[in-house]
Order: structure tokens, then C-alpha cells, then sequence
């Protein structure tokens, strides 16, 4: 293996010694994979209504593998649809949080002083405010539009990133390299860009991975009220609160979706601890 | 630590502000208004509706206005629900969060503390594998999912309990809600006392105790339980506000009478009043659970000084 002495080689050494994180990546690109290409090669869509198979239950004969819903809509596809629209909630949004929580955290820790102060004051503020209610609201008022979604959730789930970033940049502040940069003519921005940021991506790396089931499960969480994806396209959520309304009668309709729900956050989860021991050999 | 309190309890007054500032400009910049959504009235008759609750009012007025009733603990009265001021809904609703908040708080402090402790201390071993996968599995998933499965498992096909209501808040209505809620932070403090009691355990005065003939079970409870507190009562403050948006789900799936269910309804009707006093209802006790967490942290770990 090339690089294996390095900072990375011996990251991927550490991670693949994690069995159940290992596991967990593997079960998390199987479900990716498969969202992806299982509406692709199924013969039926997650939209069109087939009132002659109504709410059929699981079977393997018939084509529909895990049955129909109240609308004879295979529940498979819907399914992947679900887990594509949750992934990809989680990722975009995460990487929303990510921008604006390394950017506000290394500006803050780097410039220092007084810009510091008010820019951290602000997120201890932000803390404070409720912001379910204001996601809430936003969705309400605005529509639910995927993106606003998006744009939402990772505007409110950045605070951690920022906090923790800023903290790692005071201690990077301190070392000899950024030093030699000064001394040689980097200045501000490009310093931040250059010479900071690459430094957190160990740090990053970690919490935006934790940071995903946490979206995932907001997200779900608006879906299940009726304020995110709207139908005919559903998420995860979505399916969870259609399920619900039928558990008395066809239960597996709510287990299914509940089913990959949980086993979507649960590997992120046990993915960012294996990521956390992996990349950040402190913290044991 | 009096002079503390104050100045934190003063400090929280910038930060309502802003919550207010925030809901409220994001309401009145959003389309629609209270009496507008296809509601067939007179013109006249939605002018002297709009007047009597000052809607016709320049938005600064009405912002000033509000924040002057505010002042005085008076958080005006709902468009949705004539003739019902907004304190009455939250000293109706109130109580039932409360009720199954405090429930759900203590099912998860007296399992998740004593399941986590116990994994600790048999570290290493099966029982404490079985736990932390349980407890990863309680965080993964989400109130809305065990939820609907409490009702699915203990009500509908054993019959043990009934899927809903409220009824007073008997016991019987009240104990698979406040599961429901509990379950993740059983998980979270589980985890949480695990992590914090192996590093307890592994201190000087720990083998000090043991070295001079302690039993085990009395280090525990007498030397090792108390730091073992500090990371857990910092959990706590925060974890207040996901509890309210927990209980905004449980309301809806148990059909309780809690606020969160108003909330909804209330943001769907341009019910301004109803939805900037449950948001300023919620943010002014974020604020102060994170304050008397500080308070407790204080007073668990002496070394810790109030600043």
C-alpha cells in the first residue's frame, strides 16, 4: 500500500482495523448503490397509481418485493426514492453547515481579537434561539421547496462546526508553519484558505459525518409533520408518516421505511466514530 | 453565584430580542395575513378586524407595541382562536409537555445512568458490547418511528395500554409517550455515564479507595458517581430543546393537548402572535435550562468557577 506511513495511510489502516465502522461504510454504499440503480431497472415507477394491486403485502412472486402501497405504488421503489431524497438532504445540507461553520469558525479563530469576540458571541446567541420552530415557520410560509430545505437546515446545523473549528484554529494559530508562512508573505484569507482549513479537514471530515444523521433525521423529522418533500415524491420521513396512518392494517408499510431510516443513521453514526478514532488519534 | 444568575438572566434579554426580531420579521415578510387565507369577508369587515388587532399599523408600530405587551408578560391574543389570548393556550398546553418531559427525563436519568454504569463497570464484556449497540440503535432512531411502534407493539396487538389521549394525564396515557420520548436520551445518557464512569474509575483516588479495602460498590456510590455527573448535566441543558421538538411529534402521533401541536396550525394561519409566543416560549427556556445547568455544574464539581 502506497503512503502507508503517512498522516492518510495510517488513517485508512486505523479505520479498516474498525470492524463495525468498516461494516457500516460497506451497508451504507450498498444502500447508496442501490437507490441509485434499482428505480433505474425496476419495471415501475414511484408516482403512477395501480388501483388493481392495492396495499398488497410483501411477496416475491408478482414483481412487487416488499408489496404495494394504499395506491398500488410499488413500495421498493418508493423506498430507494425515499433514501435518495434523505441522502441527499443530508449530504447537500451538511455541506451547507460545513462551508458556513469552517468559514465563520477559522475567520473567527484566525483574525482573533475583537472580531472574534462578536462573531462567537453571535453563535453562543444563536444557541440559544429555537430553531425548529423557525424551520418550522420557514417551511410553512415559503413552501417546501427542496432546496429552501437544503438551505434551511444546513443554516441552522453549523454552530458545532463553528465552535469546534475555531477552537482547532487558535491551536494552529500557534504552530511554527504558520509562522514560516507569515514570515514569507502569506496574509489573512489566503492564509485561512491555504494554510488553515486544510489542517481541519481531518476535524471536518469527522463532524460533517456526524453532522449527516442529524440532517437526515431533521429532515425526516419536517417530512413526517407534512412540511417537507411533497407527494407524490416522498422521503423517508414521509413514508414513515404514511405508514403510520396503515400500521393497523398493513404494518409493513411503516416497518420498512423505519427499517432503512434507522439503518441509515446508525451506520452514519457508527461511521463518524470510526472516522473520529481514525483521524483524530487523540482522542481515545 | 447570585450576582452570576443575575447578570446571565440580564444577558438573556439581547438574546429573546433577537428571537423575537427574528420571528417576527420572518413572519411578516412571508405572503398572507391572519384574515386573508380564503376566507370570504367583507372588506369592511376585515379592515375593522385588521384595526382592532392593529394589523393596519406601520410594522414598526406593531413591532414596538408587541415588544412593549411583551414586557409585561403579555403575549397578546391568538387570530386563530378568537377570544383566546396566548398565555391561556400555553397555561392550557403547558403542563402536558411538562408532564411528559419530566417523565421521559426521569425514565431516561434512572435506566440510562444505571444501564450505563453497569456497562462500565463490566467492561469489555457481553453485557457491555449489548448496551452500546443498544445504545447506538436508540439514537438512531427517531421519536416518529418509536412512536408509531409503541402503539403497533402495546397497544394494537397486546392491548396493554391505550395508543393515545390524554385523560388527565393518568398513567396509564402517560407512559408510552413519555417512552416514546425517553428512548433516545436513554441511549445518549447510557453512552454518556459509560464513557464518564470508565474515566472516573481509572483515577488516582479511585485505586486510593480501592487500595485502603473499599467494595466495589461502595467506591461507586460514594466517590465515583459524583464527577461522574459533570458531562451529564452539560448534556442535559441543551438536550432540554430537543426534548420540545420530541414532544411536537409525540403530541401529534398520541393526540395529546400539549403547545407543539398548535404550533403547526398556528405558522399554516399566519397566527402571528400564537407562533412568535410559542417560539419565545421555547427560546426562554433554552436559555433557562442552559442556565441552571451552569448552576449545577457548579455546585457538582467545587472547581468549577462561575465567571
Amino acid at each position: 500500500m502506497s503512503g502507508a506511513y503517512g498522516f492518510w495511510g495510517q488513517a485508512v489502516r486505523r479505520l479498516r482495523s474498525q470492524r463495525m465502522a468498516m461494516a457500516s461504510g460497506v451497508l451504507l454504499a450498498l444502500i447508496m448503490l442501490a437507490c441509485l440503480l434499482l428505480p433505474l431497472l425496476s419495471p415501475y415507477d414511484y408516482f403512477t397509481p395501480h388501483f388493481e394491486l392495492v396495499s398488497r403485502g410483501p411477496m416475491l412472486a408478482g414483481g412487487h418485493i416488499l408489496g404495494t402501497d394504499p395506491l398500488g405504488r410499488d413500495l421498493l421503489v418508493r423506498v430507494m426514492w425515499g433514501c435518495r431524497i434523505s441522502l441527499a438532504v443530508g449530504l447537500a445540507a451538511s455541506l451547507v453547515s460545513v462551508l458556513i461553520g469552517v468559514s465563520w469558525g477559522a475567520t473567527a479563530g484566525y483574525v482573533g481579537g475583537t472580531t472574534d469576540a462578536l462573531m462567537m458571541r453571535a453563535v453562543d446567541i444563536l444557541y440559544s434561539v429555537p430553531f425548529v420552530p423557525f424551520v418550522i415557520v420557514l417551511t410553512v410560509l415559503f413552501g417546501s421547496d427542496l432546496w429552501l430545505i437544503f438551505l434551511a437546515i444546513g443554516a441552522v446545523s453549523w454552530l458545532d462546526i463553528a465552535r469546534i473549528v475555531r477552537g482547532e484554529t487558535l491551536s494552529l494559530k500557534q504552530r511554527e508553519f504558520i509562522e514560516a508562512a507569515r514570515v514569507s508573505g502569506v496574509r489573512g484569507a489566503g492564509m485561512i484558505a491555504r494554510h488553515i482549513v486544510p489542517n481541519l479537514i481531518g476535524i471536518v471530515i469527522i463532524y460533517a459525518t456526524l453532522a449527516i444523521p442529524t440532517v437526515i433525521l431533521f429532515e425526516a423529522f419536517l417530512s413526517f409533520l407534512g412540511l417537507g418533500v411533497q407527494s407524490p415524491l416522498a422521503s423517508l420521513g414521509s413514508l414513515v408518516a404514511d405508514g403510520t396512518s396503515e400500521m393497523q392494517s398493513h404494518p409493513h408499510l411503516l416497518i420498512v421505511p423505519a427499517a432503512f431510516l434507522a439503518t441509515i443513521i446508525y451506520c452514519f453514526n457508527y461511521l463518524g466514530d470510526g472516522l473520529r478514532d481514525a483521524l483524530d488519534p487523540r482522542d481515545r | 453565584m447570585l450576582r452570576y444568575t443575575a447578570r446571565r438572566l440580564l444577558g438573556a434579554i439581547p438574546t429573546l430580542l433577537v428571537i423575537v426580531t427574528l420571528a417576527f420579521v420572518l413572519l411578516h415578510a412571508a405572503p398572507g395575513g391572519p384574515f386573508d387565507a380564503g376566507k370570504r369577508i367583507l372588506p369592511e369587515i376585515q379592515k375593522s378586524i385588521e384595526a382592532k388587532y392593529h394589523l393596519d399599523e406601520p410594522l414598526w408600530r406593531q413591532y414596538l407595541r408587541y415588544l412593549g405587551d411583551l414586557a409585561r408578560g403579555d403575549l397578546g391574543p391568538s387570530f386563530q382562536y378568537r377570544g383566546t389570548s396566548v398565555n391561556e393556550i400555553i397555561a392550557q398546553g403547558l403542563p402536558v409537555d411538562a408532564t411528559i418531559g419530566v417523565t421521559a427525563i426521569a425514565l431516561a436519568l434512572a435506566i440510562g445512568g444505571a444501564v450505563g454504569v453497569n456497562a462500565a463497570l463490566r467492561r469489555g464484556t457481553r453485557w457491555d458490547y449489548g448496551t452500546m449497540a443498544f445504545a447506538v440503535a436508540g439514537i438512531s432512531t427517531p421519536v416518529f418511528v418509536v412512536a408509531p411502534l409503541l402503539i403497533l407493539t402495546f397497544a394494537v396487538t397486546l392491548h396493554w395500554l391505550p395508543a393515545g389521549d390524554w385523560v388527565g394525564g393518568s398513567p396509564s396515557h402517560l407512559l408510552l409517550p413519555a417512552i416514546a420520548l425517553a428512548l433516545p436520551y436513554t441511549a445518549y445518557i447510557a453512552r454518556l455515564m459509560r464513557g464518564s464512569t470508565i474515566e472516573v474509575l481509572n483515577s488516582a483516588f479511585i485505586r486510593t479507595a480501592r487500595a485502603k479495602g473499599l467494595p466495589l460498590r461502595l467506591i461507586v456510590w460514594r466517590h465515583a458517581l459524583r464527577p461522574t455527573l459533570t458531562p451529564l448535566v452539560s448534556f442535559l441543558g441543551p438536550a432540554i430543546a430537543g426534548l420540545l421538538t420530541g414532544s411536537i411529534v409525540v403530541e401529534s402521533v398520541f393526540g395529546l393537548p400539549g403547545i407543539g401541536r398548535h404550533f403547526i396550525t398556528a405558522a399554516l394561519n399566519r397566527d402571528y402572535t400564537l407562533v412568535i409566543g410559542i417560539t419565545v416560549l421555547y427560546g426562554g427556556l433554552i436559555i433557562l435550562f442552559n442556565l441552571l445547568a451552569d448552576l449545577c455544574y457548579a455546585w457538582i464539581d467545587p472547581r468549577v468557577r462561575l465567571r
